[in-house]
Protein backbone atom coordinates (compact mmCIF):
# COMPACT_ATOMS: atom_id res chain seq x y z
CA UNK A 1 0.00 0.00 0.00
CA UNK A 2 2.73 2.46 0.98
CA UNK A 3 4.19 2.20 -2.71
CA UNK A 4 0.75 2.60 -4.17
CA UNK A 5 0.56 6.00 -2.26
CA UNK A 6 4.25 7.12 -3.07
CA UNK A 7 3.63 6.70 -6.79
CA UNK A 8 -0.12 8.35 -7.44
CA UNK A 9 1.34 11.40 -7.89
CA UNK A 10 4.17 9.67 -10.99
CA UNK A 11 0.83 7.78 -12.17
CA UNK A 12 -0.68 11.10 -12.95
CA UNK A 13 2.43 12.07 -14.94
CA UNK A 14 2.13 8.58 -16.70
CA UNK A 15 -1.67 8.82 -17.50
CA UNK A 16 -0.51 11.44 -20.13
CA UNK A 17 2.14 9.81 -21.65
CA UNK A 18 0.23 7.08 -21.96
CA UNK A 19 -2.61 8.93 -23.81
CA UNK A 20 0.34 10.18 -26.15
CA UNK A 21 1.59 6.69 -27.27
CA UNK A 22 -1.97 5.75 -28.25
CA UNK A 23 -1.71 4.15 -32.19
CA UNK A 24 -4.82 3.19 -33.57
CA UNK A 25 -5.63 3.12 -36.91
CA UNK A 26 -9.36 3.02 -36.31
CA UNK A 27 -12.02 6.03 -36.79
CA UNK A 28 -11.01 9.49 -34.64
CA UNK A 29 -14.98 8.60 -33.12
CA UNK A 30 -14.32 4.81 -31.51
CA UNK A 31 -11.23 5.88 -30.25
CA UNK A 32 -12.04 8.45 -27.59
CA UNK A 33 -14.89 6.07 -26.65
CA UNK A 34 -12.87 2.55 -26.32
CA UNK A 35 -9.49 4.28 -25.10
CA UNK A 36 -10.37 5.82 -22.43
CA UNK A 37 -11.28 1.81 -20.47
CA UNK A 38 -7.65 0.99 -22.36
CA UNK A 39 -5.67 3.50 -20.58
CA UNK A 40 -7.02 3.28 -17.60
CA UNK A 41 -6.13 -0.74 -16.87
CA UNK A 42 -2.58 0.39 -17.74
CA UNK A 43 -2.07 3.43 -16.17
CA UNK A 44 -3.65 1.17 -13.04
CA UNK A 45 -0.97 -0.88 -13.86
CA UNK A 46 2.24 1.71 -13.79
CA UNK A 47 0.75 3.58 -11.11
CA UNK A 48 0.80 0.37 -8.64
CA UNK A 49 4.12 -0.62 -10.43
CA UNK A 50 7.05 1.81 -11.28
CA UNK A 51 7.63 2.54 -15.29
CA UNK A 52 11.06 0.52 -15.11
CA UNK A 53 8.53 -2.46 -14.53
CA UNK A 54 6.08 -1.94 -16.71
CA UNK A 55 6.39 -0.64 -20.28
CA UNK A 56 3.60 0.01 -22.27
CA UNK A 57 4.29 -1.32 -25.74
CA UNK A 58 0.92 -0.24 -27.53
CA UNK A 59 -2.53 0.71 -26.82
CA UNK A 60 -5.29 0.30 -29.17
CA UNK A 61 -8.99 -0.64 -29.19
CA UNK A 62 -9.29 -3.70 -27.17
CA UNK A 63 -5.67 -4.68 -26.97
CA UNK A 64 -2.76 -3.75 -24.98
CA UNK A 65 0.29 -4.79 -24.87
CA UNK A 66 3.03 -4.04 -21.67
CA UNK A 67 6.69 -5.51 -21.44
CA UNK A 68 7.59 -6.79 -17.86
CA UNK A 69 11.12 -8.12 -17.02
CA UNK A 70 10.88 -11.61 -16.65
CA UNK A 71 12.00 -11.71 -12.58
CA UNK A 72 8.78 -9.60 -12.34
CA UNK A 73 5.89 -11.31 -14.52
CA UNK A 74 4.86 -13.54 -11.38
CA UNK A 75 4.12 -10.37 -9.41
CA UNK A 76 2.36 -8.00 -12.38
CA UNK A 77 0.66 -11.35 -12.94
CA UNK A 78 -0.79 -12.11 -10.25
CA UNK A 79 -1.76 -8.20 -10.16
CA UNK A 80 -3.15 -8.61 -13.20
CA UNK A 81 -5.52 -11.52 -11.76
CA UNK A 82 -6.37 -10.50 -8.46
CA UNK A 83 -6.97 -6.42 -8.91
CA UNK A 84 -7.35 -6.39 -12.54
CA UNK A 85 -9.67 -9.59 -13.18
CA UNK A 86 -7.88 -10.70 -15.90
CA UNK A 87 -8.41 -14.39 -15.10
CA UNK A 88 -7.14 -16.85 -18.13
CA UNK A 89 -4.71 -17.00 -20.62
CA UNK A 90 -6.18 -17.54 -24.43
CA UNK A 91 -2.52 -18.06 -25.42
CA UNK A 92 1.48 -18.08 -24.53
CA UNK A 93 3.41 -18.11 -27.78
CA UNK A 94 7.48 -17.30 -28.01
CA UNK A 95 8.92 -15.14 -30.80
CA UNK A 96 12.55 -15.47 -31.55
CA UNK A 97 14.93 -12.48 -31.90
CA UNK A 98 18.00 -13.56 -33.25
CA UNK A 99 19.55 -9.81 -33.74
CA UNK A 100 18.92 -8.99 -30.30
CA UNK A 101 19.85 -11.89 -28.79
CA UNK A 102 16.26 -12.30 -27.26
CA UNK A 103 13.76 -14.33 -27.27
CA UNK A 104 9.77 -12.68 -26.85
CA UNK A 105 7.51 -14.49 -24.51
CA UNK A 106 3.59 -13.77 -24.68
CA UNK A 107 1.09 -14.30 -22.81
CA UNK A 108 -2.44 -13.18 -24.24
CA UNK A 109 -4.51 -12.93 -21.14
CA UNK A 110 -8.48 -12.44 -21.07
CA UNK A 111 -11.41 -12.59 -18.52
CA UNK A 112 -14.68 -14.52 -18.72
CA UNK A 113 -15.69 -13.52 -15.20
CA UNK A 114 -15.51 -9.47 -15.53
CA UNK A 115 -17.94 -8.50 -18.78
CA UNK A 116 -16.38 -5.11 -19.34
CA UNK A 117 -13.33 -7.29 -20.11
CA UNK A 118 -14.36 -9.53 -22.32
CA UNK A 119 -13.51 -7.92 -24.89
CA UNK A 120 -10.41 -7.05 -24.48
CA UNK A 121 -6.99 -8.74 -24.80
CA UNK A 122 -3.70 -8.26 -22.49
CA UNK A 123 -0.48 -9.34 -23.99
CA UNK A 124 1.88 -9.79 -21.16
CA UNK A 125 4.97 -9.78 -22.75
CA UNK A 126 8.95 -10.24 -21.02
CA UNK A 127 11.95 -11.00 -23.08
CA UNK A 128 14.51 -13.23 -21.92
CA UNK A 129 18.25 -14.09 -23.17
CA UNK A 130 18.64 -16.36 -26.07
CA UNK A 131 21.47 -18.47 -24.77
CA UNK A 132 20.18 -18.72 -21.09
CA UNK A 133 16.46 -18.80 -21.72
CA UNK A 134 14.42 -19.37 -18.50
CA UNK A 135 11.79 -17.59 -16.73
CA UNK A 136 9.51 -18.45 -13.95
CA UNK A 137 6.47 -20.28 -14.66
CA UNK A 138 2.70 -18.33 -14.25
CA UNK A 139 1.03 -21.82 -14.00
CA UNK A 140 0.64 -21.02 -9.71
CA UNK A 141 -1.11 -17.78 -11.37
CA UNK A 142 -3.41 -18.65 -14.28
CA UNK A 143 -3.72 -22.69 -14.24
CA UNK A 144 -4.89 -22.28 -18.10
CA UNK A 145 -0.92 -21.51 -19.49
CA UNK A 146 0.08 -25.30 -18.40
CA UNK A 147 -0.04 -26.69 -21.81
CA UNK A 148 0.74 -23.58 -23.38
CA UNK A 149 3.94 -22.91 -21.60
CA UNK A 150 5.05 -26.64 -22.36
CA UNK A 151 4.73 -26.44 -25.80
CA UNK A 152 6.81 -23.01 -25.58
CA UNK A 153 9.04 -25.05 -23.86
CA UNK A 154 9.72 -27.16 -26.70
CA UNK A 155 9.35 -24.92 -29.73
CA UNK A 156 11.46 -22.47 -28.47
CA UNK A 157 13.79 -23.74 -25.39
CA UNK A 158 12.20 -21.98 -23.05
CA UNK A 159 12.38 -23.19 -19.64
CA UNK A 160 9.99 -22.56 -17.37
CA UNK A 161 11.07 -22.80 -13.68
CA UNK A 162 8.90 -24.14 -11.55
CA UNK A 163 6.36 -25.89 -13.93
CA UNK A 164 5.81 -29.69 -13.30
CA UNK A 165 6.31 -30.52 -16.80
CA UNK A 166 9.14 -29.02 -19.11
CA UNK A 167 9.16 -31.72 -21.23
CA UNK A 168 7.85 -32.72 -24.73
CA UNK A 169 4.57 -32.27 -26.17
CA UNK A 170 3.75 -31.99 -29.75
CA UNK A 171 7.23 -32.47 -31.18
CA UNK A 172 8.08 -36.43 -31.38
CA UNK A 173 9.15 -38.70 -28.96
CA UNK A 174 12.82 -39.06 -30.93
CA UNK A 175 12.94 -35.36 -31.75
CA UNK A 176 16.96 -34.30 -31.61
CA UNK A 177 17.09 -30.93 -33.05
CA UNK A 178 17.16 -27.59 -31.68
CA UNK A 179 13.92 -25.91 -30.89
CA UNK A 180 11.89 -26.01 -34.42
CA UNK A 181 10.56 -22.60 -33.61
CA UNK A 182 13.88 -20.84 -33.33
CA UNK A 183 15.11 -18.93 -36.23
CA UNK A 184 18.06 -21.07 -36.75
CA UNK A 185 16.05 -23.92 -37.71
CA UNK A 186 15.20 -23.95 -41.53
CA UNK A 187 12.95 -26.25 -42.82
CA UNK A 188 14.61 -28.48 -45.21
CA UNK A 189 14.88 -27.50 -48.68
CA UNK A 190 14.12 -24.74 -47.98
CA UNK B 1 16.08 -76.35 15.35
CA UNK B 2 15.35 -72.63 16.58
CA UNK B 3 17.65 -71.69 14.00
CA UNK B 4 15.55 -73.82 11.31
CA UNK B 5 12.47 -72.32 12.32
CA UNK B 6 14.27 -68.12 12.37
CA UNK B 7 14.90 -69.51 8.71
CA UNK B 8 11.49 -70.85 7.81
CA UNK B 9 9.69 -67.80 9.01
CA UNK B 10 11.87 -65.32 7.23
CA UNK B 11 11.35 -67.23 4.20
CA UNK B 12 7.54 -67.27 4.80
CA UNK B 13 8.23 -63.27 5.47
CA UNK B 14 9.90 -62.73 2.12
CA UNK B 15 7.30 -64.62 0.57
CA UNK B 16 4.65 -62.80 1.47
CA UNK B 17 6.56 -59.26 0.84
CA UNK B 18 7.11 -60.52 -2.48
CA UNK B 19 3.22 -61.38 -2.80
CA UNK B 20 1.88 -58.45 -0.80
CA UNK B 21 -0.18 -56.55 -2.85
CA UNK B 22 0.77 -52.69 -3.38
CA UNK B 23 -1.07 -49.68 -4.13
CA UNK B 24 0.35 -49.59 -7.98
CA UNK B 25 -0.43 -53.38 -8.64
CA UNK B 26 -4.36 -52.36 -8.19
CA UNK B 27 -3.73 -50.22 -10.79
CA UNK B 28 -3.58 -50.97 -14.80
CA UNK B 29 -2.32 -48.79 -17.22
CA UNK B 30 -4.14 -48.37 -20.68
CA UNK B 31 -3.39 -46.64 -24.00
CA UNK B 32 -6.05 -45.06 -26.33
CA UNK B 33 -5.69 -44.44 -29.36
CA UNK B 34 -3.99 -42.96 -31.52
CA UNK B 35 -5.13 -46.04 -33.49
CA UNK B 36 -8.46 -46.25 -31.50
CA UNK B 37 -11.23 -45.29 -33.00
CA UNK B 38 -12.72 -43.45 -30.56
CA UNK B 39 -9.58 -40.75 -29.91
CA UNK B 40 -8.99 -39.82 -33.37
CA UNK B 41 -5.33 -39.08 -33.89
CA UNK B 42 -4.62 -38.37 -30.03
CA UNK B 43 -3.29 -41.03 -27.73
CA UNK B 44 -3.84 -40.43 -23.67
CA UNK B 45 -2.90 -43.05 -20.87
CA UNK B 46 -5.29 -43.92 -18.44
CA UNK B 47 -4.65 -45.68 -15.26
CA UNK B 48 -7.63 -47.99 -13.93
CA UNK B 49 -8.47 -48.75 -10.69
CA UNK B 50 -11.21 -51.23 -11.42
CA UNK B 51 -14.07 -49.71 -13.20
CA UNK B 52 -12.61 -45.50 -12.12
CA UNK B 53 -10.03 -43.65 -13.74
CA UNK B 54 -7.22 -42.13 -11.40
CA UNK B 55 -4.51 -40.89 -13.93
CA UNK B 56 -4.77 -39.73 -17.15
CA UNK B 57 -1.93 -38.25 -19.43
CA UNK B 58 -3.38 -36.71 -23.11
CA UNK B 59 -0.12 -37.40 -25.74
CA UNK B 60 -0.83 -35.16 -28.42
CA UNK B 61 1.18 -34.48 -31.69
CA UNK B 62 0.36 -37.67 -33.52
CA UNK B 63 -0.09 -35.08 -36.29
CA UNK B 64 2.01 -31.92 -35.66
CA UNK B 65 2.84 -30.60 -38.77
CA UNK B 66 4.54 -27.36 -38.10
CA UNK B 67 1.88 -25.20 -39.66
CA UNK B 68 3.14 -22.02 -37.72
CA UNK B 69 6.27 -22.27 -38.89
CA UNK B 70 5.32 -23.29 -42.29
CA UNK B 71 3.78 -19.54 -41.79
CA UNK B 72 7.06 -18.14 -41.46
CA UNK B 73 8.29 -19.36 -45.40
CA UNK B 74 5.31 -18.10 -47.25
CA UNK B 75 3.61 -14.51 -48.02
CA UNK B 76 0.47 -13.47 -46.54
CA UNK B 77 -1.87 -14.85 -49.60
CA UNK B 78 0.34 -18.13 -49.75
CA UNK B 79 -0.43 -19.34 -46.50
CA UNK B 80 -3.96 -19.72 -46.38
CA UNK B 81 -4.69 -23.04 -47.92
CA UNK B 82 -2.10 -24.98 -45.71
CA UNK B 83 -3.59 -23.25 -42.50
CA UNK B 84 -7.26 -24.78 -43.59
CA UNK B 85 -5.35 -27.97 -42.78
CA UNK B 86 -5.67 -28.27 -39.09
CA UNK B 87 -9.35 -28.02 -39.92
CA UNK B 88 -10.64 -28.77 -43.13
CA UNK B 89 -14.77 -29.41 -41.66
CA UNK B 90 -14.18 -25.56 -40.30
CA UNK B 91 -12.21 -24.16 -42.84
CA UNK B 92 -13.65 -21.02 -43.13
CA UNK B 93 -13.37 -19.78 -39.46
CA UNK B 94 -9.73 -20.87 -39.42
CA UNK B 95 -9.02 -18.35 -42.26
CA UNK B 96 -11.41 -15.93 -40.71
CA UNK B 97 -9.15 -14.72 -37.87
CA UNK B 98 -6.23 -15.22 -40.23
CA UNK B 99 -7.53 -12.60 -42.39
CA UNK B 100 -8.98 -10.31 -39.61
CA UNK B 101 -4.97 -10.33 -38.44
CA UNK B 102 -3.30 -9.73 -41.62
CA UNK B 103 -5.76 -7.14 -42.80
CA UNK B 104 -5.37 -4.98 -39.85
CA UNK B 105 -1.08 -5.36 -40.39
CA UNK B 106 -1.91 -4.50 -43.95
CA UNK B 107 -4.69 -2.38 -43.08
CA UNK B 108 -7.08 -3.22 -45.38
CA UNK B 109 -10.67 -2.13 -45.38
CA UNK B 110 -12.99 -4.97 -46.22
CA UNK B 111 -16.25 -4.00 -48.47
CA UNK B 112 -19.49 -4.01 -46.73
CA UNK B 113 -21.02 -6.86 -48.85
CA UNK B 114 -17.81 -9.31 -48.36
CA UNK B 115 -18.00 -8.66 -44.77
CA UNK B 116 -21.78 -10.36 -45.39
CA UNK B 117 -20.45 -12.87 -47.27
CA UNK B 118 -17.96 -14.32 -44.97
CA UNK B 119 -19.98 -14.11 -41.94
CA UNK B 120 -22.56 -16.00 -44.08
CA UNK B 121 -19.79 -18.58 -45.07
CA UNK B 122 -18.91 -19.12 -41.61
CA UNK B 123 -22.01 -19.51 -40.00
CA UNK B 124 -22.73 -22.54 -43.07
CA UNK B 125 -19.45 -23.43 -41.85
CA UNK B 126 -19.73 -23.82 -38.18
CA UNK B 127 -23.27 -25.96 -39.46
CA UNK B 128 -20.97 -28.60 -41.44
CA UNK B 129 -18.47 -28.81 -38.43
CA UNK B 130 -21.11 -29.26 -36.04
CA UNK B 131 -22.76 -31.94 -37.62
CA UNK B 132 -20.13 -33.78 -38.30
CA UNK B 133 -18.79 -33.56 -35.06
CA UNK B 134 -22.41 -34.56 -34.15
CA UNK B 135 -22.26 -37.39 -36.20
CA UNK B 136 -18.92 -38.66 -34.04
CA UNK B 137 -20.42 -38.29 -30.56
CA UNK B 138 -23.42 -40.01 -31.87
CA UNK B 139 -21.49 -43.27 -33.00
CA UNK B 140 -19.37 -43.40 -30.21
CA UNK B 141 -22.32 -43.59 -27.95
CA UNK B 142 -23.44 -46.27 -29.64
CA UNK B 143 -26.33 -44.35 -31.95
CA UNK B 144 -25.80 -45.30 -34.91
CA UNK B 145 -28.93 -43.27 -36.34
CA UNK B 146 -26.90 -40.27 -34.85
CA UNK B 147 -24.09 -41.09 -37.26
CA UNK B 148 -26.35 -41.39 -40.38
CA UNK B 149 -28.49 -38.00 -39.85
CA UNK B 150 -25.92 -35.18 -39.46
CA UNK B 151 -23.64 -36.48 -42.04
CA UNK B 152 -26.34 -37.03 -44.36
CA UNK B 153 -28.00 -33.30 -43.56
CA UNK B 154 -24.11 -32.17 -43.48
CA UNK B 155 -24.44 -32.68 -47.53
CA UNK B 156 -26.92 -29.53 -47.73
CA UNK B 157 -24.30 -27.17 -46.14
CA UNK B 158 -21.71 -29.04 -48.35
CA UNK B 159 -23.62 -28.21 -51.58
CA UNK B 160 -24.38 -24.92 -50.54
CA UNK B 161 -20.72 -23.98 -49.73
CA UNK B 162 -19.52 -25.71 -52.83
CA UNK B 163 -22.14 -23.33 -54.92
CA UNK B 164 -20.45 -20.74 -52.86
CA UNK B 165 -16.73 -20.90 -53.03
CA UNK B 166 -16.49 -23.72 -55.61
CA UNK B 167 -14.73 -26.35 -53.31
CA UNK B 168 -16.67 -29.19 -50.95
CA UNK B 169 -13.94 -28.99 -48.29
CA UNK B 170 -10.98 -26.81 -47.93
CA UNK B 171 -12.45 -23.55 -49.69
CA UNK B 172 -9.42 -21.07 -49.35
CA UNK B 173 -12.61 -18.58 -49.37
CA UNK B 174 -11.67 -16.27 -47.32
CA UNK B 175 -8.62 -14.11 -48.24
CA UNK B 176 -7.51 -10.70 -46.83
CA UNK B 177 -9.63 -7.76 -47.69
CA UNK B 178 -12.96 -10.04 -48.64
CA UNK B 179 -14.12 -13.46 -50.00
CA UNK B 180 -12.65 -15.06 -53.13
CA UNK B 181 -16.12 -14.44 -55.56
CA UNK B 182 -19.25 -13.58 -55.22
CA UNK B 183 -22.55 -15.45 -54.46
CA UNK B 184 -24.07 -17.31 -57.53
CA UNK B 185 -27.35 -16.24 -58.72
CA UNK B 186 -30.34 -17.80 -57.06
CA UNK B 187 -28.06 -18.49 -54.05
CA UNK B 188 -30.52 -16.44 -51.29
CA UNK B 189 -33.07 -18.82 -51.98
CA UNK B 190 -31.96 -22.42 -52.06
CA UNK B 191 -29.86 -21.03 -49.11
CA UNK B 192 -33.63 -20.34 -47.20
CA UNK B 193 -35.13 -23.34 -48.61
CA UNK B 194 -32.23 -25.83 -47.13
CA UNK B 195 -32.20 -24.24 -43.50
CA UNK B 196 -35.92 -24.29 -43.44
CA UNK B 197 -35.26 -27.75 -44.17
CA UNK B 198 -32.72 -28.36 -41.65
CA UNK B 199 -34.43 -26.49 -38.99
CA UNK B 200 -36.78 -29.47 -38.82
CA UNK B 201 -34.95 -31.69 -39.28
CA UNK B 202 -33.43 -30.49 -35.85
CA UNK B 203 -36.88 -31.09 -33.85
CA UNK B 204 -36.18 -34.70 -35.04
CA UNK B 205 -32.68 -34.84 -33.75
CA UNK B 206 -34.04 -33.52 -30.38
CA UNK B 207 -36.41 -36.10 -30.42
CA UNK B 208 -34.22 -39.40 -31.59
CA UNK B 209 -31.05 -38.26 -29.55
CA UNK B 210 -31.42 -35.63 -27.17
CA UNK B 211 -34.65 -36.90 -25.43
CA UNK B 212 -33.60 -40.50 -25.63
CA UNK B 213 -33.42 -41.79 -21.91
CA UNK B 214 -30.60 -43.98 -23.08
CA UNK B 215 -28.59 -40.95 -24.05
CA UNK B 216 -29.60 -39.21 -21.11
CA UNK B 217 -28.43 -41.54 -18.97
CA UNK B 218 -25.17 -41.92 -20.26
CA UNK B 219 -24.45 -38.27 -19.77
CA UNK B 220 -26.25 -36.45 -17.21
CA UNK B 221 -24.43 -35.67 -14.84
CA UNK B 222 -21.42 -37.08 -16.32
CA UNK B 223 -18.10 -34.90 -16.25
CA UNK B 224 -19.32 -32.33 -14.16
CA UNK B 225 -17.35 -28.62 -15.04
CA UNK B 226 -17.92 -26.58 -12.46
CA UNK B 227 -18.54 -22.70 -13.74
CA UNK B 228 -15.09 -21.81 -11.45
CA UNK B 229 -12.80 -24.60 -12.79
CA UNK B 230 -14.11 -23.75 -16.79
CA UNK B 231 -12.52 -20.22 -15.85
CA UNK B 232 -9.50 -21.27 -14.40
CA UNK B 233 -8.86 -24.21 -16.81
CA UNK B 234 -9.38 -21.18 -19.75
CA UNK B 235 -11.66 -24.02 -21.63
CA UNK B 236 -13.93 -22.13 -24.54
CA UNK B 237 -16.58 -22.35 -27.26
CA UNK B 238 -19.15 -25.29 -26.04
CA UNK B 239 -17.18 -26.39 -23.28
CA UNK B 240 -17.32 -22.96 -21.42
CA UNK B 241 -20.75 -21.95 -22.37
CA UNK B 242 -22.34 -25.14 -21.25
CA UNK B 243 -20.92 -24.43 -17.64
CA UNK B 244 -22.90 -21.28 -17.65
CA UNK B 245 -20.64 -18.68 -18.85
CA UNK B 246 -22.30 -17.24 -21.80
CA UNK B 247 -19.27 -16.19 -23.55
CA UNK B 248 -19.27 -16.35 -27.06
CA UNK B 249 -16.91 -13.83 -29.47
CA UNK B 250 -18.96 -13.26 -31.42
CA UNK B 251 -20.89 -11.02 -28.83
CA UNK B 252 -18.06 -10.12 -26.79
CA UNK B 253 -15.97 -8.89 -29.04
CA UNK B 254 -17.80 -8.40 -32.62
CA UNK B 255 -15.87 -8.66 -35.86
CA UNK B 256 -17.69 -7.12 -39.09
CA UNK B 257 -20.75 -7.19 -39.37
CA UNK B 258 -21.71 -8.94 -36.61
CA UNK B 259 -22.63 -5.94 -34.02
CA UNK B 260 -25.38 -5.73 -36.14
CA UNK B 261 -26.68 -9.13 -36.03
CA UNK B 262 -28.94 -10.04 -32.93
CA UNK B 263 -28.67 -13.29 -31.78
CA UNK B 264 -28.72 -14.53 -27.93
CA UNK B 265 -25.63 -16.68 -27.22
CA UNK B 266 -26.65 -20.43 -26.01
CA UNK B 267 -25.65 -21.67 -22.75
CA UNK B 268 -26.76 -24.07 -20.17
CA UNK B 269 -25.47 -24.33 -16.39
CA UNK B 270 -25.21 -27.60 -15.83
CA UNK B 271 -21.65 -28.31 -17.00
CA UNK B 272 -22.06 -31.86 -17.58
CA UNK B 273 -21.43 -33.95 -20.58
CA UNK B 274 -25.22 -33.61 -21.69
CA UNK B 275 -24.97 -29.82 -21.34
CA UNK B 276 -21.61 -29.65 -23.80
CA UNK B 277 -23.42 -31.89 -26.17
CA UNK B 278 -26.99 -29.60 -26.06
CA UNK B 279 -25.06 -26.16 -26.59
CA UNK B 280 -23.55 -26.64 -30.07
CA UNK B 281 -26.89 -28.06 -30.80
CA UNK B 282 -28.46 -25.10 -29.82
CA UNK B 283 -25.94 -22.96 -31.62
CA UNK B 284 -27.06 -24.98 -34.52
CA UNK B 285 -30.95 -23.57 -34.12
CA UNK B 286 -29.41 -19.98 -33.54
CA UNK B 287 -26.97 -20.28 -36.63
CA UNK B 288 -30.10 -20.94 -38.83
CA UNK B 289 -31.57 -17.56 -37.55
CA UNK B 290 -28.36 -15.70 -38.06
CA UNK B 291 -28.13 -17.26 -41.97
CA UNK B 292 -31.66 -15.46 -42.55
CA UNK B 293 -30.65 -12.55 -40.69
CA UNK B 294 -27.68 -12.12 -42.75
CA UNK B 295 -29.21 -12.96 -46.12
CA UNK B 296 -31.85 -10.58 -45.20
CA UNK B 297 -29.40 -7.35 -44.52
CA UNK B 298 -27.29 -8.19 -47.30
CA UNK B 299 -26.53 -5.40 -49.25
CA UNK B 300 -28.30 -5.75 -52.79
CA UNK B 301 -24.63 -5.25 -54.87
CA UNK B 302 -21.63 -4.03 -54.07
CA UNK B 303 -18.08 -5.03 -53.83
CA UNK B 304 -17.28 -8.28 -52.31
CA UNK B 305 -13.11 -7.92 -51.81
CA UNK B 306 -10.90 -4.99 -51.78
CA UNK B 307 -8.24 -4.53 -53.89
CA UNK B 308 -5.34 -6.17 -53.08
CA UNK B 309 -1.52 -5.37 -53.95
CA UNK B 310 0.02 -7.95 -55.61
CA UNK B 311 2.46 -8.91 -52.40
CA UNK B 312 0.75 -7.59 -49.64
CA UNK B 313 2.47 -5.73 -46.65
CA UNK B 314 2.38 -3.40 -43.90
CA UNK B 315 4.13 -2.03 -41.12
CA UNK B 316 6.22 -3.92 -38.48
CA UNK B 317 4.03 -4.42 -35.91
CA UNK B 318 1.49 -7.27 -34.56
CA UNK B 319 -1.79 -8.30 -33.81
CA UNK B 320 -4.18 -10.56 -32.04
CA UNK B 321 -7.48 -11.29 -33.78
CA UNK B 322 -10.17 -13.95 -32.78
CA UNK B 323 -13.40 -15.40 -34.10
CA UNK B 324 -15.60 -17.52 -32.49
CA UNK B 325 -15.22 -21.38 -34.47
CA UNK B 326 -17.39 -24.40 -33.98
CA UNK B 327 -14.78 -25.15 -31.39
CA UNK B 328 -14.42 -21.93 -29.81
CA UNK B 329 -12.43 -18.78 -30.04
CA UNK B 330 -9.71 -19.10 -32.49
CA UNK B 331 -7.08 -16.83 -32.24
CA UNK B 332 -4.11 -15.40 -34.39
CA UNK B 333 -1.15 -13.73 -32.92
CA UNK B 334 0.55 -12.46 -35.97
CA UNK B 335 3.88 -10.53 -35.79
CA UNK B 336 5.25 -8.61 -39.15
CA UNK B 337 8.62 -7.28 -39.58
CA UNK B 338 7.61 -4.97 -42.38
CA UNK B 339 8.16 -7.85 -45.32
CA UNK B 340 5.59 -9.71 -46.96
CA UNK B 341 6.45 -12.70 -44.92
CA UNK B 342 5.12 -12.65 -41.56
CA UNK B 343 7.57 -13.03 -38.63
CA UNK B 344 5.52 -15.28 -36.39
CA UNK B 345 2.11 -16.80 -36.57
CA UNK B 346 0.95 -18.05 -33.76
CA UNK B 347 -2.70 -20.09 -33.79
CA UNK B 348 -4.40 -20.35 -30.54
CA UNK B 349 -7.23 -22.47 -31.05
CA UNK B 350 -9.93 -24.46 -28.84
CA UNK B 351 -9.02 -27.21 -29.40
CA UNK B 352 -5.80 -26.80 -27.81
CA UNK B 353 -7.32 -24.84 -24.95
CA UNK B 354 -10.05 -27.69 -24.26
CA UNK B 355 -7.89 -30.08 -23.75
CA UNK B 356 -6.51 -29.17 -20.13
CA UNK B 357 -10.13 -30.04 -19.01
CA UNK B 358 -9.98 -33.75 -20.25
CA UNK B 359 -7.88 -34.84 -17.27
CA UNK B 360 -9.46 -32.83 -14.89
CA UNK B 361 -12.50 -34.53 -16.24
CA UNK B 362 -11.34 -38.38 -16.40
CA UNK B 363 -9.96 -38.50 -13.22
CA UNK B 364 -12.70 -40.14 -10.66
CA UNK B 365 -14.90 -40.72 -13.19
CA UNK B 366 -15.60 -44.67 -14.80
CA UNK B 367 -14.30 -45.76 -17.54
CA UNK B 368 -17.52 -46.27 -19.42
CA UNK B 369 -17.95 -42.23 -19.27
CA UNK B 370 -14.80 -41.84 -21.14
CA UNK B 371 -16.20 -41.53 -24.78
CA UNK B 372 -19.09 -39.50 -23.45
CA UNK B 373 -16.93 -36.81 -21.91
CA UNK B 374 -13.81 -37.03 -24.24
CA UNK B 375 -16.01 -36.53 -26.95
CA UNK B 376 -18.38 -33.97 -25.62
CA UNK B 377 -15.29 -31.51 -25.43
CA UNK B 378 -15.60 -30.96 -28.76
CA UNK B 379 -11.89 -31.48 -29.34
CA UNK B 380 -10.45 -31.61 -32.91
CA UNK B 381 -6.72 -33.46 -32.59
CA UNK B 382 -5.18 -32.10 -36.04
CA UNK B 383 -6.35 -28.53 -34.90
CA UNK B 384 -4.74 -29.20 -31.54
CA UNK B 385 -1.69 -30.21 -33.41
CA UNK B 386 -1.30 -27.79 -36.27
Amino acid sequence: MSSNQSNTQNGSEQKEKVSESVQTSLSKKTETITLEFESSIVNHLVTRFTDKVVQVVYVRPGRTKILVPPNEIVQVATFLKDTLKFDHAESVSGTDYPKDNQIEVIYHLSSYSDEKLSSHVLALSTRVDRNDSRMPTLIDVFKSTEYHERETFEMLGVYFEGHPRNERFLLPEDWADIPPLRKEFRIKGR
Amino acid sequence: MENLDEKFNETIKMGLEIVKETEEDRLMTLSVGPQHPGSGHFRFTIKVDGDYIVYCDPDPGYVHRGEEKMCEYRNYIQNIPHLERPVIHDSTNITYSYSLAVEELTNIQVPLRGQYIRALASELNRQVYTLYWLGIYGIFLGHSTMFMWPLGDRELFIDLLEALTGARVTHAFNIPGGVRNDMPEGFKDRCLRQVAYFEKRLVEYEDIFYNNPLFRQRTEGVGILTKEDAIKLGVTGSVLRASGIPFDVRKAEPYDIYNEIDFKVQYMKTGDSFARSMVPFLDMRESCQIIRTLLDKMPQSGEVRAKLQPNPKGPAGESYKRVESGRGALGYYIVSDGTPKPYRVKLSVGSFRNILALPYLLIGSKLADMPSIYWSLNYWPVEADR
